[in-house]
């Protein structure tokens, strides 16, 4: 019997790598959002956006990769 | 097409029929914890991973090849029984769905298939270690896996956004969850339409329609990923009740996380051409995603029976199957009929059964239990 082994530890390691990796930046994008200059104001300030958007763009990246990687006529 | 006889066409009804069953039980998987935190309307839900699960459908064929090729011997294999494991596969993915448990659509397709080849063609017909290596280890391994990727990556989430305003940190996971929950759509179809192209394949090569290692045609891909798509429209509700309402109570920011670590799995999975069940990834990326928050959180006695749930399904189904292809097996074309009739029939009552207490896209988050009311039927 043969079993792919490193396939399997390939598997495991990127999940998790791609996965904590997608979460917490997209968690530090809603969190420029939740910048606002006071508790009132639901407007983000303009630091807060900039991160936002340079996080949501780099998560946005990760799945056009995904998308990349899934599509054979791609490679 | 001569080589398409009245049993082979049979055959791709019932793969179809299974296709369909397969979309319905599964639907949950990618939109069960969107539905849940309110990120999508149930119907619009249901829409979205419809099409996108036909989309996945041509956008890779990788595993259809290994499935055809690899966990039974083609040459041996007949119309016949794999219309026999399809009808095992079909009735465990119905029950299932009555109980509202989230079962692998995989498990019951290898498990009918290995039961209907075994006593149709003999054990040696059935490649163990092919099934082991393709089946049960990455059936182990990928919900505990995706689990603990959800798991790290909810209580990461939850630490760093512990400060911030709470409207803004619910309403971006929501957005984010749209993202995510369609990319478990579109890898599903990617994923487990190719059982089905798999199938048919098979079914042709071993009615020489096909050459050996001939992949799907595209009609086969085609219908494969239109019979998916109207099963996930349609929608399993019940299953949508337990995955995003029974297991835990999902926020959104543990849904994004565990849609995440779904995607993640069954993408890279694919890519290597394992045939993993998306049914015990996305479980187990909801199970990690409520132990990230809190403990206490994860219904276990949920958790417990959908896990033995999980356990006897492939040898469930392998018995149906294995039942179904002696019948057929003995009384040949009439036989054949006797089970077609036999399934049509016990579908129906299950159907039935599950009108006593319907859950639809109306009531799917009222409750976190789905119950089977009992009656004089069945």
């Amino acid at each position: 019997m043969h079993v792919d082994w490193p396939a399997l530890a390939r598997v495991a390691a990127v999940s998790l790598g791609v996965t904590v990796a997608v979460v917490v930046v997209f968690t530090l994008g809603v969190l420029g959002l939740s910048h606002t200059p006071t508790d009132t104001d639901p407007t983000p300030t303009v630091a807060g956006r900039t991160q936002a958007a340079l996080c949501f763009l780099a998560c946005g990246a990760v799945v056009g990769y995904g998308i990349y990687l899934i599509v054979p006529q791609f490679h | 097409m001569d080589h398409i006889t009245f049993l082979v066409a049979v055959v791709i009804v019932t793969a179809l029929a299974f296709d369909f069953t397969n979309g319905f039980h599964d639907t949950a998987n990618a939109m069960a914890t969107s539905i849940a935190t309110g990120a999508l309307a149930p119907r619009t839900a249901v829409l979205i991973s419809g099409v996108l699960n036909l989309a996945g459908a041509f956008l890779s064929t990788e595993v259809a090849r290994t499935i055809s090729g690899g966990i039974v011997d083609d040459a041996r294999v007949s119309p016949a029984m794999i219309f026999a494991g399809l009808v095992g596969a079909v009735l465990w993915n119905l029950l299932t769905w009555l109980a509202g448990l989230p079962s692998s659509s995989s498990h019951a397709l290898f498990g009918g298939l290995i039961g209907a080849v075994w006593v149709g063609a003999g054990g040696d017909a059935v490649h163990f270690d092919k099934v082991v290596e393709k089946i049960l280890i990455p059936a182990v391994a990928s919900p505990v896996v995706a689990g603990v990727a959800a798991l790290i990556a909810t209580y990461l989430a939850y630490r760093l956004s512990a400060r911030a305003r709470k409207d803004t940190v619910s309403r971006g996971f929501r957005l984010g969850q749209i993202a995510s929950a369609s990319l478990v759509s579109l890898a599903h179809g990617t994923n487990d339409a190719q059982k089905t192209m798999g199938v048919i394949t098979l079914t042709l090569i071993s009615a020489g329609a096909l050459g050996h290692d001939a992949g799907p045609p595209v009609w086969v891909i085609g219908a494969a990923g239109l019979a998916i798509g109207l099963g996930t429209y349609l929608g399993g509700w019940r299953i949508i009740r337990t995955m995003g309402k029974g297991l835990t109570e999902i926020q959104s920011p543990q849904g994004f996380a565990a849609e995440t670590a779904s995607t993640a799995v069954i993408l890279t999975s694919a890519h290597l051409g394992f045939a993993l069940s998306t049914t015990q990834v996305a479980s187990g990326s909801i199970l990690g995603a409520g132990l990230g928050r809190r403990l206490a959180e994860v219904r276990w006695g949920v958790a417990g029976r959908m896990v033995l749930a999980w356990l006897i399904t492939l040898p469930s189904a392998a018995l149906v199957g294995g039942l179904s292809a002696s019948v057929v097996k003995h009384g040949g074309t009439a036989g054949t009929v006797v089970i077609a009739a036999v399934a049509l029939t016990l579908a129906a009552a299950i159907v039935l059964a599950a009108r006593r207490d319907p859950v639809h896209a109306g009531n799917v988050n009222d409750h976190h239990r789905v119950t089977v009311r009992a009656g004089s039927a069945t």
